[in-house]
């Protein structure tokens, strides 16, 4: 049974810049849309805010484990329990997490970006249906949003 | 999704095993078996079969149901579904996730 997600994309930039926009905390948050607090650093916890719309309420953690240059970069993402606003404030320390490998490789057009997330096989069953719930729930939520907006500009 | 409420033993921990894996593959053509007719053949005693089978009760892939004196088992394919679903749901996220990066390097 596959219990790891993996992606591989191919990047029209060098590694270095690739590098950048995935290590250096602002640029990740630019793309990722997360607002961080500070710097990656290897073993330490990065917290942030998400940005993205619909999940501003969303805490970021994640503890960074691998910043090889040019080559490697990792961290341990938690899965807590629940993403629903009422529940927040929410301490993700102890919760299961995945773990997220971003590996980079130079091609002669710029370069390849090889994403695995490994580790679904320790999160706890009920967080995996609770957490597709919580997506559809999301979804419904943002239909809501788009009909009141439309009605409302009519 | 109902069945994701109950508390239950992961089910990718259940089938990282090749007895239960095997258990699933005879299993999962539909038809309830008995512990005999799955110890049958299998090279393992019956505890042994028994105790695999609990494990995959457990995280909700097998039922039993009783036909007349004895239990038979059956396969329940809906944990792995939900898995499947989210694992599903992830792998999108990461696809956005993604194409947001390319356009942010490549611009």
């Amino acid at each position: 049974m596959n219990d790891r997600i993996e992606k591989r994309v191919e990047l029209a930039a060098p590694i270095s810049r690739v590098w950048r926009a995935l290590t250096d905390y602002r640029e990740f948050g630019e793309w990722f849309g997360v607002k961080l607090d500070g710097p990656f650093v290897p073993g330490q916890v990065s917290r942030g805010q998400i940005t993205y719309p619909g999940c501003e309420h969303i805490k970021w953690e994640a503890v960074v484990q691998k910043m090889e240059h040019e080559r490697l970069f990792s961290f341990k993402w938690p899965h807590p329990k629940s993403l629903d606003k009422a529940d927040y404030p929410l301490d993700y320390s102890g919760e299961p997490s995945t773990l997220v490998e971003f590996r980079l490789e130079k091609t002669a057009t710029g370069t390849l970006l090889l994403v695995t997330e490994s580790g679904f096989d320790k999160l706890p069953d009920d967080r995996r249906l609770e957490g597709f719930r919580r997506n559809d729930g999301g979804w419904t939520e943002q239909m809501k949003n788009i009909e009141r907006y439309v009605t409302k500009t009519s | 999704m109902a069945a994701g409420r109950q508390a239950r033993a992961p089910v990718f921990a259940a089938l990282g095993d090749e007895t239960r894996l095997l258990l699933v593959a005879k299993l999962c053509g539909g038809q309830p078996y008995s512990i005999s007719q799955l110890t049958r053949g299998s090279g393992l005693t019956r505890q042994a079969i028994t105790k695999h089978l609990r494990v995959l009760e457990r995280a909700g892939l097998v039922h039993n149901v009783r036909a007349g004196r004895e239990r038979r088992f059956r396969f329940d394919p809906r944990p792995m579904e939900g898995m499947r679903e989210y694992l599903d749901f992830v792998s999108r996220q990461w696809d956005q996730v993604l194409s947001r990066l390319k356009s942010f390097v490549e611009a």
